[in-house]
């Protein structure tokens, strides 16, 4: 059994009056890619932006690899080697496609300075991020700027991937090239946290699962089991895979 | 994929001039009027261009940003009187050795006085607007109040150096000499202000920041330090500015920045929140307006600037290049 990169422990959060997250508690395990299931409202996008310290949690513990970064302000925690990729991508849309992966690659001043091989392997994966590199990411389709914010993400070499609804109102054609580069993303050794509701998606790729309602995660296991088992789909997610 | 450029906002200013040409009734006219008025304009437009990326990269209304144009004036006034001898040379290399200076000086004391500013007063209130707008506006009070203090409560004038008075004429035009040192400094201001925020990583930042703050921190950027050299920047362009209105108007009165804020808000409006041409383009806009209406319709002067804005705002109600999205 793999050892857990990130681990929530009892983690509440709340923003404002609301309390969202009811003490989730959550285990990544390194090398895998753990899906993260729920119904609209849920708390899914709560928990990764609480990870994030986007919004910090009230109470419970997140630790990354071995590090408590309950408290950690958002650059310090992705210092430590976490990429997130928010909902509505995050893309920088007045700057051209080069200047949004210029500014993540911290350590590049300009874009000569950018790591060749990496680039080569991200335009394998994503060619729209070469073709239109020198365009403006605004004007990009759904799919290309999905398509740049992970690569984006993964312009500099990082230990966890955490992604909110990769598929989201994408076409089934661009649905399967994001399988696919998710897909060689694992292979490559990156540990991923994903947010879908897309389910055929979240199975093809899935190793771990946790599901959540109201501000808990209720289910965790394999993702294998987890597809098996129509029952508990039905109960925890009102549909079967 | 279409063209990336926007070119509609600018012509605004060239149609403007030409709307303009016919009723000014002659060339002469229609010239001393558009160079006064693209000189007033890049004046305007180097002190919106800090406070306008404050507002598109902090989120924070700062209306306390006229303290730093008065200061900045004072401060310079005060150099230039050093610096007499220097002034009243009949030599324009000689005045511009007394007025570099006397901007640099003001840009130190109204930079180091908006570190102070945004420690203090603007810090502790981040994300709420209303506690900024009152906060800000009792700092720029108590910054007038100090300005009575040291430079006291009346009119300071503030002549211009002997070689910059006067006009040059051009086809019978008489074009004020400081008003094209104006335009010359207005140009240089715009020109370094585009090549950082296109051509250096600091410039990516600020441009990112300015649309989507959360995920430059997401990347791994502490913008609070991004925040605290913005801020200090525009007070800095704000006391360049005033240098440059004071020896506009020749004359200084304590509350000359609230004045001007009144104009520095239109132009960022026009403009968009968080764009630096489009900035340049509102303050052009506004600076052209004031000096056309002012000739042909002297009472309306006041009103045509809101006029203006009214109807940029109907065409396009985030200003011409909206950057923040907020």
């Amino acid at each position: 059994m793999s050892e857990n990169l990130l681990t929530l422990h009892g983690v509440h959060t709340h923003i404002g009056a609301y309390h969202i997250l009811h003490g989730v508690d959550l285990a990544v395990p390194k090398g895998q890619l753990t899906m993260l299931l729920g119904r609209n409202g849920a708390g899914k996008t709560t928990t990764l932006r609480t990870i994030m310290g986007l919004w910090h949690a009230s109470q419970g513990r997140v630790t990354f690899g071995g590090t408590d970064i309950t408290a950690l302000s958002t650059p310090q925690i992705a210092d430590l080697g976490i990429a997130y990729v928010p909902e509505n991508m995050g893309i920088f849309s007045d700057l051209t496609v080069k200047e949004n992966m210029l500014l993540a690659a911290r350590a590049a001043r300009r874009a000569a300075d950018m790591d060749d091989k990496r680039l080569a392997w991200i335009f394998k994966l994503f060619p729209a991020v070469e073709k239109f590199w020198n365009h403006p990411a605004g004007k990009l389709s759904g799919g290309q700027k999905q398509m740049l914010a992970v690569s984006r993400a993964i312009v500099e070499p990082r230990q966890l991937l955490i992604i909110d609804e990769p598929s989201k109102g994408l076409a089934p054609a661009i649905i399967n090239n994001m399988i696919d580069a998710f897909a060689e993303l694992k292979a490559s050794g990156v540990t991923i946290l994903l947010v879908e509701q897309n389910l055929n998606f979240a199975q093809r790729l899935g190793d771990t699962v946790a599901v959540m309602d109201n501000g808990q995660v209720v289910h965790a296991g394999s993702m294998a089991a987890f597809s098996q088992d129509a029952e508990l789909q039905q109960r925890l997610l009102g549909l079967a895979l | 994929m279409k063209s990336d450029i926007d070119w509609k906002p600018l012509l605004l200013a060239p149609v403007l001039a030409l709307i303009a040409l016919p009723l000014t009734g002659s060339l002469s006219s229609w010239l001393t009027l558009t160079v006064a008025g693209l000189a007033m304009g890049m004046i305007i437009f180097v002190i919106a261009s800090g406070l306008t990326l404050v507002f598109g990269l902090m989120d924070v209304l700062n209306f306390g940003h006229g303290v730093f144009i008065a200061l900045g004036a004072f401060v310079a006034s005060s150099v230039l009187g050093l610096m007499s001898d220097w002034t009243g040379s009949q030599e324009l290399w000689r005045n511009l050795v007394a007025v570099f200076p006397a901007m640099l000086v003001a840009m130190l004391v109204a930079g180091a006085l908006g570190l102070v500013f945004e420690r203090l007063i603007v810090r502790p209130v981040y994300g709420q607007h209303l506690k900024q707008i009152l906060i800000t506006m009792g700092g720029m009070i108590i910054g007038e109040e100090l300005i009575k203090v040291i430079w006291g409560p009346g009119q300071l004038p503030l002549p211009l150096p002997e070689a910059l008075r006067g006009s040059l004429f051009v086809a019978d035009a008489a074009i004020s000499k400081y008003r094209l040192l104006a335009v010359a400094v207005g140009l240089a201001v715009f020109g370094l202000l585009a090549w950082t925020l296109s051509r250096t990583k600091i410039g990516l930042l600020i441009r990112a920041g300015v649309q989507d703050r959360e995920m430059v921190e997401a990347l791994g950027y502490r913008i609070g330090l991004l925040f605290i050299g913005i801020f200090v920047a525009g007070s800095a362009l704000a006391g360049l500015g005033g240098t440059m209105w004071g020896l506009f108007q020749q004359n200084l009165i304590p509350q000359m920045g609230a004045q001007v804020n009144v104009l520095i808000f239109i132009v960022i409006i026009i403009g968009g929140l968080g764009s630096t041409t489009g900035a340049l383009i509102g303050a052009l806009l506004v600076g052209l307006m004031n000096n056309y209406v002012g000739f042909l319709l002297p009472t309306a002067a006041p009103f045509a600037t809101i006029a203006l804005m009214v109807a940029v705002l109907l065409w396009r109600p985030q200003g011409v290049y909206p950057v923040a999205n907020r």
